[in-house]
Formats: C-alpha cells, structure tokens, sequence
C-alpha cells in the first residue's frame, strides 16, 4: 500500500492541489472564504494579493486595453513563478481541465479503444499556431478572445458558480480524448499550454536524467504527456529543458532505476 | 507534401504558403465568429461603475469577484445563452435589482479596472452609488396603469431618488373630469438605472423597465446647440468641431470686400 502511495506520490500531489483550489473557489463564492476568490485568470488571495494569468493580460493587451495596476503585479507574480522557478507546472498541478483529460485518457486506456486514426504528427507545433491566431483575433475582435472560449475557464464557471454555464466545450474536449485521441486539447491545441511553454525555458525546477542509471525500459515514453521533451533520455546525462516539460514527474513515477529525478538549477 | 527531402520547388512552397492561409482563414472565422457570438451583449446590465460596453468587455477577466462580493446576489455570471458576453457579470432587476449599497462593495474589489471606482467618486473621493450609471428606467406608457387613470405610485416610492429619478406628474383626467393622473416620468439625470422600480412595478410584465444607457438614450449631435444656455456651448467648444477658424475673425463685409484674395493663385 505505501508503495503504491510512494509510486503515485506526484499524481497524488497534483491532483490534491488542483481540487484543493477548487475547493477554495467554491468555498469563496459559496461561504465567502476570503483564501482564495476569483478565477484562473485573475484571483485574489487572502482578500489582499491578486494573482493574474499573464496569457489573458497578453491577450487584454492587444484587443486595447491596459488593465488596473492591482492586476498587472498579479500578472507578473504569476509570470515570475512559472517561468523562472516551477515551468509549464501550470498544466499539470492547477489546471482543472487535466483532471477531465486524465480521466478521458484513462478510460481510454482501460477500454482500449484503438489507436487514434487523426494524424496530429504533421501539426505537433498547432497549438503556437493557435496562441499566435488568438492574439491577432483578440486585435482583430477588442476582446480577449480565449478567455471567451477557454474551457478551463468554463469549467470553472460551473464548478464554482453552479452549473448550466456552458460546460459543451469540456465534454466535446472529454469525449474527444476519451474515443478518439487522449491529450488532443491540452498537447495540441491549448494556447495557453503554448504559452507556458514559450516561457518556461529557464526555470529553477526541472526534471535531471542519469544516462548511467537507464536501462532504457521506455517506461517513461509510455506515460509522458509531452514525449518530445524526453529526447535525452536513455542517450546522455542532463536536464529536460524544453519548455514543453510540465513538470508533472509521471516520467519519475515510473522509473524503476532511480534514473530521472527533481532537480534545481542543474544544467 | 513532405516525400520531398530537398529544398521544396518554388511550386510547393506557393501551394504551402496558399495552404497555410487558408488554415489560417478557416481556423479564424470560425474561432472568430463562436468568440463574437459568445461575446455579444444584448440588453443587459452591468455593475455600477463598469466601463463603456466595448472597454468593459476588453478589461473584464471573468473572475467573479464582484459577483461573490454582491451580498443580494443581485450579479450573476453569464451563461451560454445569456447573452451577455460568457462569463461576464451583469443583472436582471426584474429578478433582483440593484440595492445600492453606500459602500459599493462589488466595485473597489475588481482587479482589472472593467469595473471603475472613480465613476462613483465624488470629487472629494467619497463613494457615492447615486452617481452609478447602470441603465437608464424607460416607462411603457400604454401598458402602466397610472397612465390609464388607476391609481399607482410603486415605482415612484421604490426608487432610491424618489422625486428626482422619478417625478410624478400630475394631469386632468378628461375621461372622468374629476379625477387625476398621477403619471410617473423618469429624469435621465438622476436614474442609476438600479432596476428597484422594475422590480416593484405591479403589472405582469413591468411597464417600467431599465434599458442599457447606450440603448436607451439618444443623442443630438454638434449641429443643435441650446442657444439660451451658456453651459451647452461649452459642448459644442470641447468637441472640437465648433472651433472658430482663424478667418472667421474677420468680418463678413471685409471678406465680401478682399476678394483679390480669392483671385491670387
């Protein structure tokens, strides 16, 4: 049982924080906790510190307007944490929309419905595509237009202010990975993925692989969500650098030789 | 595409290019117009203090803030069909209307500027909720009672500004010939556009009902000026249009008079 618990240490660990923030949105909007109010893009902690998501100012930016100050030092609070110290942990540790695809790709598995007959090869680098195509849209329109249509931000709606607010983009987005290709959204679409990872080149944190230590299992191949950014392993020593590395640690879960690990400020 | 290893013909790369505009083209109308549609706002209500429509839908980030601080949960998030640009707070005063808390507290507490303190300022910085301006209160003359003569003033007492968003104006009844119409008219001056009248209005759909400003105000234009008032020329001057040109100091007659100026090139 404790082995079990130690294998899935960051999986649970993930999915304590991404619930326990749900938790403390509910509880803001349903019994006033003053912990943590708002939403993904822009929230208030401790009723004192806002906390913005940097992608949706970016966005606000260009569509015309320049938002107040207490958001802006959220902003870069936020920017500051995920691109220098924790990478793209965003999509992984606090992201609600990974719990729905998880547990899509997850039944996917179980159920073994066949291999995925879209080819996303081709369009690995998409979701940049999409990223750039909503800020253009976002001049174009004079909105923030993912914002709009972000399904994180809709599932959030419906958890923490009641449902009915339109939850059709997340189980599109569920059914989708669940039938046809697990991580369709979140691997290829998602500009703010896109975004997290343009910035996350130099963080602190980032997983360190032992070339010495591999046998070359592939384990980790199996179970990563982003598998280009594993490219060293099982060839030379070194950190995941990619940006596109979400700091998730299923890679490390999975390692039965001791050869990836957490690790800070190692080259 | 792609069986190619060395450098793409000047064909292929024009077909690429055609290609990749084309993506471009499908991938943003169609995100463009679900996002338009889901941003559009009909006729409903914002929060005191909240932006011009088109700067409050740039600003507001959706976060709810000002919805969890409401403490009458007069403001509501929209939904898919709510029309109100998804996500964004607003409110039905026909449901629940704005109460006018002094202290305002959904307002100071948004991180984004959509929702303006400095709009209920006044000059000395204190809050003053009088001065939000939410909607403007438009009165359906045909279907309010008072209007046909039967006695009825729920709107005119509910109204926070009672003899100042809403007057009464008295009238002869012709019909009867001894009795009055007490008739209630809204004074755009003053209304907050709060929504209390229509919430209390008595007949089964309000005869009153509050209207975005933007939808129900009009709008006169540079080219009438009230003449009589000192004030309304100061309009006319802060546009910009009504400045006096430089030649227009001189005098008609002169002007007649120097037309070799005309003439000279």
């Amino acid at each position: 049982m404790s082995s079990m618990l130690y294998n899935h240490r960051f999986l649970i660990g993930r999915r304590l924080v991404q619930i326990g923030l749900l938790i403390l949105f509910f509880g803001g909007n349903y019994f006033g906790w003053k912990i943590l109010t708002g939403n993904y893009s822009s929230a208030t902690f401790l009723g004192e510190v806002n906390l913005s998501d940097p992608f949706a100012l970016l966005q606000v930016l260009f569509s015309g307007f320049i938002v107040a100050t207490d958001a802006l030092i959220g902003g870069l609070i936020i920017l500051v944490v995920y691109s220098l110290i924790v990478g793209r942990a965003f999509c992984s540790w606090v992201c609600p929309m990974n719990i729905v695809v998880d547990l899509a790709g997850w039944i996917n598995k179980k159920v073994g419905f066949s291999k995925p007959k879209i080819d996303f090869g081709r369009i690995a680098k998409l979701r940049y595509y999409v990223f750039a195509l909503i800020l253009l849209l976002s001049a174009i329109l004079g909105f923030a237009v993912f914002e709009m249509i972000s399904p994180i931000g809709m599932l959030h709606r419906n958890i923490v202010f009641g449902f009915g607010t339109g939850i059709i983009a997340v189980v599109a987005i569920f059914l989708f990975d669940m039938v046809a290709r697990p991580l369709s959204f979140c691997h290829h679409i998602c500009p703010l993925g896109a975004f997290y990872s343009l910035v996350s080149r130099y963080r602190m944190l980032k997983v360190f692989h032992k070339v010495e230590a591999c046998t070359k299992c592939n384990k980790c191949f199996a179970v990563c969500p982003e598998k280009q950014v594993l490219s060293i392993v099982g060839k030379r020593s070194g950190s995941i650098v990619s940006g596109e590395c979400t700091n998730c640690g299923r890679c490390i879960e999975v390692c039965d030789d001791q050869a990836l690990k957490f690790s800070i400020l190692k080259k | 595409m792609g069986d190619k290893k060395s450098y793409p013909s000047r064909r292929d790369a024009i077909k690429k290019l055609f290609k990749g505009t084309g993506y471009l083209g499908i991938s943003g109308t169609v995100l463009g117009s679900l996002a338009t549609g889901l941003a559009a706002n009909k006729l409903e209500l914002r929060p005191p203090g909240a932006l011009e429509e088109k700067d409050f839908l740039k600003a507001c980030l959706k976060c709810g803030i000002c919805v969890e601080a409401c403490p009458y949960d007069s403001l509501i998030l929209s939904k898919v069909n709510d029309e109100a640009g998804l996500g964004t707070p607003f409110f039905r005063p026909r449901e629940i209307p704005c109460y006018m808390c002094p202290e305002i507290p959904c307002v100071p507490v948004c991180p984004s500027g959509a929702l303006d303190i400095r709009k209920l300022q006044n000059v000395s910085g204190d809050l003053n909720i009088n001065k939000a301006k939410m909607g403007l209160a438009v009165v359906h003359k045909e279907t309010c009672i008072a209007f046909w003569g039967i006695q009825c003033d729920v709107c005119y007492r509910a109204c926070p500004l009672m003899d100042e968003a809403i007057t009464l104006e008295y009238d002869k009844n012709e019909r009867t010939g001894k009795h009055a119409f007490l008739k209630p008219v809204v004074n755009g001056e003053f209304c907050t556009g709060c929504g209390l009248c229509e919430h209390a209005c008595v007949t089964e759909k309000p005869a009153i009902k509050v209207l975005p400003i933007d939808v129900a105000t009009g709008k006169v234009g540079d080219h009438y000026i009230k003449g009589w008032d000192k004030l309304d020329e100061k309009r006319l001057n802060s546009s910009g249009k009504g400045q006096q040109q430089p030649e227009g100091n001189k005098d008609a007659i002169d002007y007649l008079n120097d037309w070799e100026d005309l003439i000279d090139e």
